[in-house]
């Protein structure tokens, strides 16, 4: 796929993402939606594939979920430079579209994080901050929790997916009762998937 | 839960310096696939104790509800905590240059292999354990609850709410958190005062 950007093209992706920043309120990845119906669907800098795929690679490799968005930079960027097989300029087109879009999805929100959390670690005496933090306790729990269920709940089909559910549960058991290395336990479970057995 | 520092008081550790920030947040980035939040559990409160289980769960309250990813707002509270804006930006780096090296490498490398059965196989069974890592941390947090001035059986029905609602109704986030949000916060402002005043 290949794409021409112009500099006001490049404008309006950094202004798209500093505009999504402060709306990712329970992490980056609610903003999928949005990103999709801009960079897929409105200008057609991205195809349909890179967008699954970037998200697939985000989730399968360390650090935070937000990578999926530096790699949908790059892949803007790559498209821009015609595609790796065009070589080294296509490469510094890909790294220009990761900082664009790194560096717009995380001022406004960095900012905001550092401005007021000083602010509430100076007054963490106040009744409000207090309540606030023990008032949210509960729900942040319950929502990790949540989490954990929805990620297995996903699988469909019950019959076919059972082995999934055992070892989501199996996992949890054993985060929760032993020290067991978290790195274990994912090579562990990329085996099973990677054999086929689940 | 024996296997987590003690719930009251401050931590008994800190970081040392700006580099100790991001050299221990490079660390925990490499380490979290499918989500960084069970390796910074792991790490920084069994582990290096910077924070007790209480603290943890208060910052991932904050964290949760500020816009922008969860582990990014986290890193910014505790590395602006102790060392100002250069410790938030150290450990921001730290969090974000390593993986975001690594998922483009990545990219470039494995372009056209992310579809392989294979490839699929090991992202499915590391999915299904990165749920239980989820769900784990979130029955560990359960402790911090023992010290909320709304009492545990409080807790529980909140945190009862919040699940039915995020993970058997599947409402948006957005609404669960700005509706059950305000009003537990009420009542813990409410408990906190009724405690000062006994």
């Amino acid at each position: 796929m290949s794409i021409t950007m112009t500099l006001a093209d490049w404008g309006s992706l950094f202004l798209h993402f500093i505009s999504l920043s402060l709306l990712a309120v329970g992490g980056a990845i609610t903003t999928a939606p949005d990103i999709h119906r801009y960079l897929v669907d409105e200008t057609h800098w991205l195809s349909d594939t890179q967008f699954t795929s970037s998200i697939a690679l985000a989730q399968g490799a360390p650090g935070p979920n937000v990578m999926f968005v530096a790699l949908m930079g790059w892949n803007v960027g790559l498209n821009a430079g015609g595609g790796l097989a065009a070589g080294w300029p296509a490469v510094a087109l890909a790294l220009w579209g990761v900082l664009i879009t790194m560096v717009g999805i995380m001022i406004p929100s960095c900012t905001l994080t550092f401005v007021a959390t000083q602010w509430a670690h100076r007054n963490r005496e106040m009744l409000a901050v207090k309540a606030f933090k023990s008032g949210m306790a509960p729900i942040v729990i319950a929502l990790l929790i949540a989490t954990g269920w929805l990620l297995t709940g996903n699988h469909e089909n019950p019959a076919h997916d059972w082995p999934l559910w055992v070892l989501t549960g199996a996992t949890t058991l054993i985060v929760w009762k032993t020290k067991t290395h978290l790195l274990l336990l994912l090579g562990f479970g990329a085996l099973l998937g990677a054999l086929g057995w689940i | 839960m024996s296997d987590s520092p003690s719930h009251h008081g401050a931590a008994p550790n800190a970081p040392q310096s700006k580099t100790d920030l991001f050299i221990s947040f490079t660390f925990l980035a490499l380490q979290g696939f499918g989500g960084v939040l069970a390796v910074v559990q792991r790490e920084l409160v069994d582990k290096k104790q910077w924070l007790t289980t209480d603290e943890f769960v208060e910052d991932w309250a904050v964290a949760q509800i500020l816009p922008g990813p969860n582990v990014v707002n986290l890193a910014l509270m505790i590395g602006g905590r102790s060392f100002g804006i250069a410790g938030a930006l150290a450990a921001l780096s730290g969090l974000l240059l390593a993986p975001t090296a690594l998922v483009l490498l990545l990219a470039a490398a494995v372009a056209g292999v992310a579809d392989t059965a294979v490839a699929q196989g090991m992202l499915r069974g590391m999915g299904a354990v990165s749920a239980g890592l989820i769900a784990a941390v979130g029955i560990k947090l359960m402790g911090a609850l023992k010290n909320n001035p709304m009492g545990m059986l409080t807790c529980i029905g909140i945190g009862a709410l919040t699940f039915v609602a995020i993970g058997l109704l599947r409402l948006p986030l957005a609404w669960v958190l700005l509706s059950l949000g305000p009003l537990a916060s009420v009542w813990a402002a409410h408990c906190i005062k009724q405690r000062g005043a006994a």
